[in-house]
């Protein structure tokens, strides 16, 4: 058993990462009343952008530097997903258009752009190399503590990681605490729960909602670009990380908008999507792993059920979730 | 103290109505901008001469007979899934899960065909396809409007769940009745025997779908612009308390739309598998529930516009294929320029509702 738990917590975080980086940034949209739907795009995007920097890095020709090779991807991971928050924004805030649909449009267009460049960035760019695999890049980005290994099952179960997973809970709980015990996240939260309100005391709305939705985006995009450069190994594959943007997405409502509580909430969310390779089916019934694969769709849709039961008044979504603002419209 | 008073550029001004043809001629121009955007795109990334941009793009769409037929086929597919799905997002219930209602009515279709193959004659395993298919996406359809109906769950990530769990379920399937063992899929289903092949009419292997999707479509109309219960749909959407207020059971109306909707999904399912693939995958609806979303949302979920932006979507869809098969690219392509398009619509839809009004010189306002 602690055997199974040794090999299987580290898997299981490793695997939660992404969902958190996701969940993380689309809590902070939803205080601010965007319901971004393009999430799972905005992952992709963020994805594709960081390896296509680190693409062109790795094959300029250039000694690698350590430092520039870590560097280069994020910000260009980070200017990827701001871009699409950006506009995302556009859209909704500045022009009012539909959230749900937008949203949509932005999964469109964010998972086709991934598998796009993903696919073609090799031929576009007439380079030799048969496919993506930066592993160079990669090495630096996987990096963990050099004590972890020395410190055994401890060692492996809490400093095993690379930066960006301690990043991503570092980001999670500042975003608790300036959600919960700051000005900034007080006007936020106002701005969500009901913006005419907070206009009429003089809060910016169109500034706030900006600000969040675009701040989670790139929030969010990093959980691609952990994805790719960690869990993937630098390797590009199309439509490999398949489903976890929506699963981020729903993890907001598992956590009742907390993002302390997303840390372990994604973690446990990551061991699920990854217990059916633990479950023992023998190998005349492999079918039933297809089964244990629908674990964390069914208690996503349990847990979602049973949280509009209990509907306790603390735990309701940012009350103008998904409507846009028109100041001049009661 | 005087404080200086800043007028804004522009401000915002909600428009009253616009008539028909101002709103469907901002819409062209989106529609004819965000194409020329999509040429500069593909010029960008391909290198070929704009103008050919576009002469690809239809010989891949309607190049040869085959090629409009398979167009018009794909276009009734898209626009079947995005009627089942509009009543329900007329009463703002944002069903999203169109793929997996789809999918489970497709996996139901195929499990007669292969369970019921050898032991009745074709005419009642087509029966049984069709009862059991349309059952299955309306229960896939009653699952999450239930929830939505009694406690108010978030109906779009319910729906969404649905889809994955459907997914699996495909994926189960496809194991347990893999032929050959280990190869990871179904394959044709009754080859030789061809029962439960949905029969082809007129001799045609296309026009069945496309005649399904024309009687839904006119029956969609009908139901939602004239009758009773698409009245009630109507209420609910615009306001709850309204619809309660004036005796309209809100519950049941969301359940009974909800079936409605997921029993046309269940209806493309069977057409998909016993009548065009012959053969149950996890991508055989290849995410045109969530493109459906899009067009319903675009024609303002009315059934007959929903022809027009079916065919654009599809339209866009087949081209950019043949731009990436002649370019050797990836058919994500045609995400990219779907994504462009409905970017534009999306973004336009403001320019219709609202207008700016911009400042007025100084001078000028003083003169009147």
């Amino acid at each position: 058993m602690f055997g199974f738990l040794m090999n299987f917590i580290p898997r299981a975080v490793v695997q939660g990462i992404p969902l958190l980086y996701g969940s993380t940034g689309e809590i902070i949209t939803q205080k601010s009343g965007n319901l971004n739907l393009g999430i799972p795009g905005v992952m992709y995007v963020g994805a594709i952008s960081g390896v296509i920097g680190a693409f062109f890095y790795e094959n300029s020709g250039a000694a690698i530097n350590p430092f520039l090779a870590v560097l280069i991807p994020l910000l260009c991971c980070l200017i990827g997903s701001l871009l699409m928050g950006l506009l995302y924004c556009f859209l909704t805030v500045s022009l009012r258009a539909n959230q749900n649909v937008t949203g949509l449009a932005l999964t469109t267009f964010g998972v086709g752009f991934g598998n796009f460049f993903g696919g073609s960035l090799i031929k576009l760019v007439n380079s030799d190399v048969p496919s993506i695999a930066l592993s160079t890049t990669s090495s630096y980005f996987s990096k963990s503590l050099p004590f972890a290994s020395k410190l055994g099952g401890f060692g492996k179960i809490f400093f095993s990681y690379s930066f960006l997973a301690y990043l991503a809970i570092i980001i999670a709980f500042v975003a608790s605490y300036v959600l919960n015990r700051t000005r900034a996240g007080l006007h936020l939260r106002a701005v969500g729960e009901n913006p005419n309100t907070a206009d009429a005391a003089g809060i910016n709305v169109t500034k706030y909602k900006y600000v969040a939705t675009c701040v989670g985006c790139m929030i969010a995009g990093l959980g691609g670009l952990y994805y790719v450069m960690d869990y993937a190994c630098g390797v590009w594959s199309n439509d490999a990380f398949g489903d976890r943007g929506w699963l981020a997405i729903a993890l907001v409502i598992f956590t009742i908008w907390r993002p302390n509580l997303s840390v372990l909430a994604s973690f446990l969310f990551g061991g699920l999507y990854i217990l059916y390779l633990y479950i023992p089916t023998g190998m005349d019934h492999m079918e039933y792993q297809e089964i244990y694969k629908m674990i964390p769709y069914v208690v996503t849709l349990v847990v979602l059920v049973i949280t509009s039961m209990r509907s306790k008044r603390e735990n309701q979504p940012p009350a103008s979730l998904g409507l846009p603002y028109f100041r001049e419209e009661r | 103290m005087h404080e200086k008073h800043r007028e804004p550029l522009f401000h915002i001004v909600k428009r009253d109505g616009l008539p028909w043809y101002r709103s469907l001629m901002i819409r062209f121009v989106a529609i004819l901008i965000a194409l020329v955007f999509c040429g500069i795109i593909t010029t960008i990334t391909t290198g070929i001469n704009p103008l050919e941009v576009y002469g690809t793009m239809i010989t891949g769409a309607f190049g040869t007979s085959r090629k409009i037929w398979i167009t018009l086929q794909n276009i009734s597919i898209l626009l079947l899934i995005s009627l089942a799905l509009t009543p329900a997002f007329r009463m703002r219930f944002w069903n999203i899960g169109g793929e997996g209602q789809v999918l489970i009515g497709g996996l139901t279709a195929a499990a007669c065909m292969i369970c019921l193959g050898n032991k009745l004659p074709n005419a009642l395993v087509i029966l049984c396809m069709i009862i059991t298919s349309i059952a299955a996406g309306a229960v896939w359809g009653f699952i999450p409007a239930f929830f939505k109906a009694k406690w108010n769950t978030n109906e779009t990530l319910s729906t969404l769940m649905m889809n994955y769990i459907a997914t699996q379920l495909v994926a189960f399937y496809t194991v347990v009745w893999e032929v050959p063992k280990g190869s990871g899929k179904i394959g044709i289903i009754n080859q030789d025997s061809n029962i439960g092949w949905l029969p082809q009419v007129f001799g045609s292997k296309y026009l069945l779908s496309i005649i399904v999707a024309v009687v839904i479509t006119i029956f969609m109309w009908i139901y939602l612009y004239y009758s009773k219960q698409g009245y009630e749909i109507s209420v609910v959407g615009e306001s709850e308390k309204t619809a309660r207020y004036v005796g309209i059971k809100v519950e049941k109306v969301i359940i009974r739309t909800m079936l409605l909707s997921g029993a046309i999904c269940g209806l493309v399912g069977l057409l998909l598998v016993g009548f065009i693939n012959h053969t149950v995958t996890t991508t055989i609806a290849g995410g045109q529930g969530f493109t459906a979303v899009l067009v319903s949302w675009m024609s303002k979920f009315n059934p007959l516009s929903m022809i027009f932006s079916s065919s654009l979507i599809i339209f866009m869809n087949r081209g950019a294929g043949e731009i990436s098969t002649n370019f050797g690219l990836n058919q994500s392509f045609a995400d990219i320029l779907t994504g462009i398009i409905l970017f534009f619509i999306i973004g336009c839809e403001f320019f219709i509702s609202y207008k700016l009004s911009f400042r007025k010189k100084k001078g000028k306002e003083e003169e009147a």
